[in-house]
């Protein structure tokens, strides 16, 4: 055979690459990818389970990261460009595939056979049915989400066998399905758990408290409580597939000048939840994105135990009195979307969705005049110290606005430890600010929530019989039910008639990324690392 | 020195009463404060019932004698209680937190003394020269110039314009592991560990958040320095030393200063109990694990024993404070005697 030398080189580096192969790729992902992400963030991470009583918002993240639900919601493109989960779509997590008996009331589970555990050991239906059981008996939040699903007690959860899991519900609801999805019903190694349990604690709330015990796509490799959370990538992860980043080092910051700074200068690859006067400073900078939160809306609530907010004429002319514009870009700095000036016509059921009055004094003036109120009223306006940054202006705004009618509007600032009492529970706030936002992303659900009679969130005291048994009757309907959509409708045409609740815009979730790509907005309004990866 | 030993004991026994004062009044505050604990802390979702499953799990359902005592029997067990947002011991979150406040303080008010009171002396000395109105420009900035300004600036600058100084991420980058825990104090531990890399590391992290508390210190110190040295110098004292021909550093600092010190470490005391509570904007701007945040995050959230712990480690600490600047007054000034009180 003829070789020369070049050939021979040649020769062996083709060999030699194709043996190398693997180990190419490897590299060359690893330069294109991140192998450790950075995120700034304001919030505090104050325990690493979900179900604790005092488990804030930022600890959410824990539950999705380091935990498998049975199923996970898909991904999809907005309108704008930006990515989201995709409330439609219900992908497999631990779950390999699942069925709906004919009478929508047995759900059966069938769990991924590779399914396992950070320690190794196999997920179960029985592991199922513990976390599921926790869930539904420790009370608080995590039982209050899940009866939004459908699931009260633990008799409605069986574990058939090691791989078959049913769910056996009262009533048919298109809500079970997704609110299986949400972060609360994560499964939990029932094994360690009940080691770590006492007769005080079943429910090993101290151990998971501190200690992970799941399935998820990462693990805590460290938590310094008050300065930073570190995710280690779990290798054997079969919930999806594996993350490109393999180490996550979430870092509390809790100034937002020094966030800015630190995205600016690329030392951080994500600066999650940032203010909206920063998200419009940053755009061009780095990647800034604003997504609207779905199913939530900025709120002016008109009391109907006030007297003159009885009058429709009056809650007619406050929503013509209001300042729009104004309030979305000096409150929200533009970020979200205006919820004014729609359509006059209902024919989708969109939620939310623009009320149709916009600024216009003169009409605002003729429907005072048209009311028992002509001359005005002074009222109260109450806005919660916790949410100053966006209230504090739109409520100034407000008043200075309804002065121009005659009413006069003395701003109170509440305590934010104080709000829930006054403005949920007694309800005794005359005129107020409001921002309430559903996980469940239908239109039924916010109309549960805020609209129907007693609810928590209905701080205006609203009170429509129509309203009421519409929601009854859509809530748990299928979205596909030919009787649905007109029903929808009608609620939509009854409440932007009777304005317990104007609408002022819908508030957008800032997060500015510089080096690194993928991220996706979700309800839960957590950063969902799983499907982040490099530029 | 039996003598002393005893007054300090007097000392000591004295703050009892103080201590048990401010158990009892950090009690009632708390239970004053607005805004229900079980309410806030069973989540915006919650209905009724789960709001008294949380009271009772609280103690909260108790009256509030029956609640005080249990909190008293705990204390005196050296149970601070359970904060409920953070879920951990009390005891253990002062314990991580309070020296990252302490060494963050102390070593501002080291950098502070160095400058403000040889500043402090010249300006005495040469009273109406540069050095004294640099001085007065350097105590007006200090005292003008709120914190988390000088904070924000001195990040926008050394760290976002120059990059001399690292991202402003707490007390160390997360590149580096603290170093094994003796005190809590990372300079002090790195050292005790003979890693000094991690001590750089600690040193660089630290360097803005002192200059910013330092700056901030420093005015008090430096025109109480100027004051008590301008007394000092314009004594019978002073003269008659001069006049008996002794040298001139003698007299300054022999003779000068070290009256001149008294009212400087009273003021010294009262700057580091004053700045150990209120220096939460610096630890928000540099997103330092202190105690000053600690505390109004627990008063936000009405988190009784947070608060309540905080209160009673702040009042032990400004006793022992007193009582070291007592003994130093002792020996400052031979005069001051225990023996006499």
């Amino acid at each position: 055979m003829d070789t020369n030398r070049r050939d021979f080189l040649r020769m062996t580096a083709a060999v030699g690459g194709g043996l190398a192969m693997p180990f190419a790729w490897a590299s060359a992902a690893a330069a294109q990818g991140l192998d450790t992400m950075v995120v700034a963030s304001g919030q505090t991470i104050n325990s690493l389970d979900l179900h604790r009583t005092g488990t804030n918002r930022a600890s959410y993240q824990v539950a999705i990261n380091c935990y498998d639900r049975l199923v996970g919601f898909g991904s999809r493109q907005l309108p704008t460009g930006e990515m989201s989960y995709d409330y439609d779509t219900i992908v497999p997590e631990l779950a390999e595939s699942w069925t709906l008996s004919d009478d929508g009331l047995v759900l059966t589970f069938t769990l991924k056979p590779d399914a396992v555990f950070t320690d190794g050991t196999p997920v179960t239906a029985a592991d199922v049915k513990w976390s599921f059981d926790r869930a539904v008996s420790v009370g608080g939040f995590p039982t209050t989400q899940m009866a939004a699903g459908g699931f009260f007690r633990p008799d409605q959860f069986e574990a058939v066998d090691e791989r078959t899991f049913v769910v056996r519900l009262d009533y048919p609801s298109k809500l079970s399905l997704p609110d299986l999805a949400v972060p609360v019903p994560f499964v939990i190694n029932s094994t360690v758990a009940r080691a770590n349990a006492t007769a005080d604690d079943p429910w090993a709330m101290e151990y998971l408290h501190t200690t992970t015990a799941g399935s998820g796509a990462y693990t805590v490799a460290r938590w310094d409580q008050g300065q930073q959370l570190v995710y280690e990538r779990n290798d054997i992860w079969a919930g999806g597939p594996l993350p490109a980043i393999r180490r996550v080092i979430m870092r509390e910051v809790p100034s937002p000048a020094t966030r800015r700074a630190l995205i600016e200068r690329g030392d951080v690859q994500v600066s999650f939840d940032i203010p909206d006067r920063d998200a419009s400073e940053l755009d061009g900078t780095v990647d800034v994105f604003s997504t609207p939160i779905e199913n939530c809306i900025h709120c002016a609530c008109l009391n109907t135990r006030f007297e003159p907010f009885q009058d429709p004429e009056v809650r007619k002319a406050i929503a013509h009195a209001i300042p729009y514009e104004a309030i979305f870009q000096s409150a929200a700095y533009g970020r979200g979307a205006p919820m004014w000036g729609g359509s006059e016509e209902i024919t989708d059921t969109a939620w939310p969705r623009p009320f149709p009055y916009v600024l216009d004094m003169e009409r605002a003036r003729e429907h005072l005049e048209a009311s028992s109120f002509a001359g005005g009223f002074p009222v109260q306006l109450s806005i919660s110290l916790d949410l100053a940054s966006w209230m504090e202006p739109a409520a100034l705004l407000i008043q200075e606005s309804l002065g121009q009618l005659g009413i006069t509007t003395t701003v109170d600032r509440i305590p934010g430890a104080n709000w829930r009492t006054v403005a949920l529970v007694d309800k005794t706030l005359d005129f107020h600010l409001e921002n309430f936002g559903g996980w469940l992303n239908t239109p039924d659900y916010y109309f549960f929530w805020a609209y129907q009679r007693d609810r928590l969130f209905n701080s205006s005291n609203y009170d429509n019989e129509e309203v009421h048994e519409l929601t009854e009757r859509t809530l748990h309907m299928a979205m596909d039910d030919p009787e649905w959509a007109p029903m929808i409708q009608r609620m939509f045409q009854i409440v932007i008639e009777d304005l317990p609740r104007i609408p002022l815009y819908q508030p957008a979730l800032n997060v500015a990324v510089n080096g690194a790509s993928g991220y996706e907005f979700w309800f839960h309004r957590q950063l969902d690392p799983r499907r982040m990866t490099g530029v | 020195m039996a003598g002393r030993a005893r007054a300090i004991g007097i000392r000591l026994a004295q703050t009892v009463p103080v201590i048990l004062g401010v158990v009892v009044i950090s009690f009632i505050l708390t239970r004053a404060l607005p805004g229900d604990p079980a309410v806030y802390f069973a989540g915006a979702m919650a209905d009724e019932q789960s709001i008294q499953q949380v009271r009772e799990a609280l103690g909260l359902d108790q009256p509030l004698v029956t609640q005080f005592f249990l909190y008293f029997a705990d204390l005196v067990r050296g149970d601070l209680g359970r904060s409920i947002s953070t879920g951990q011991p009390v005891l253990t979150d002062l314990a991580m937190r309070l020296p990252a406040s302490l060494e963050l303080t102390l070593s501002a008010l080291i950098v502070s003394c160095a400058i403000a009171i040889p500043l402090g002396v010249l300006a005495a000395v040469r009273q109406g020269s540069w050095v004294d109105h640099l001085c007065r420009v350097l105590v007006t900035a200090g005292v003008s110039l709120p914190t988390f300004f000088t904070g924000i600036l001195l990040v926008y600058v050394f760290y976002y314009l120059l990059g001399w100084a690292p991202s402003p991420l707490g007390r160390l980058d997360f590149i580096y592991l603290e170093p094994p825990r003796v005190t809590g104090f990372y300079l002090v531990d790195s050292l005790l560990a003979r890693d000094l890399e991690t001590f750089g590391a600690t040193v660089r992290q630290l360097a803005l958040p002192t200059i910013t508390l330092a700056l901030f210190t420093l005015a008090p110190i430096a025109r109480m320095t100027r004051a008590a040295m301008l007394q000092a110098l314009s004594s019978d004292y002073i003269r008659t030393a001069r006049a008996a021909g002794l040298s001139r550093g003698k007299v300054l600092f022999g003779y000068g200063l070290r009256n001149a010190l008294l009212p400087v470490v009273t003021t010294l005391g009262m700057v580091f109990s004053f700045v150990l509570g209120a220096n939460v904007l610096v630890e928000k701007v540099f997103a330092w694990p202190g105690i000053g945040s600690y505390a109004v995050e627990a008063l936000v959230a009405s988190d009784y024993a947070a608060v309540q712990g905080f209160v009673l480690a702040m009042a032990l600490l400004f006793v022992t404070l007193n009582l070291i600047i007592d003994l130093s007054y002792a020996l400052i000034d031979p005069r001051i005697g225990f023996d006499t009180k």
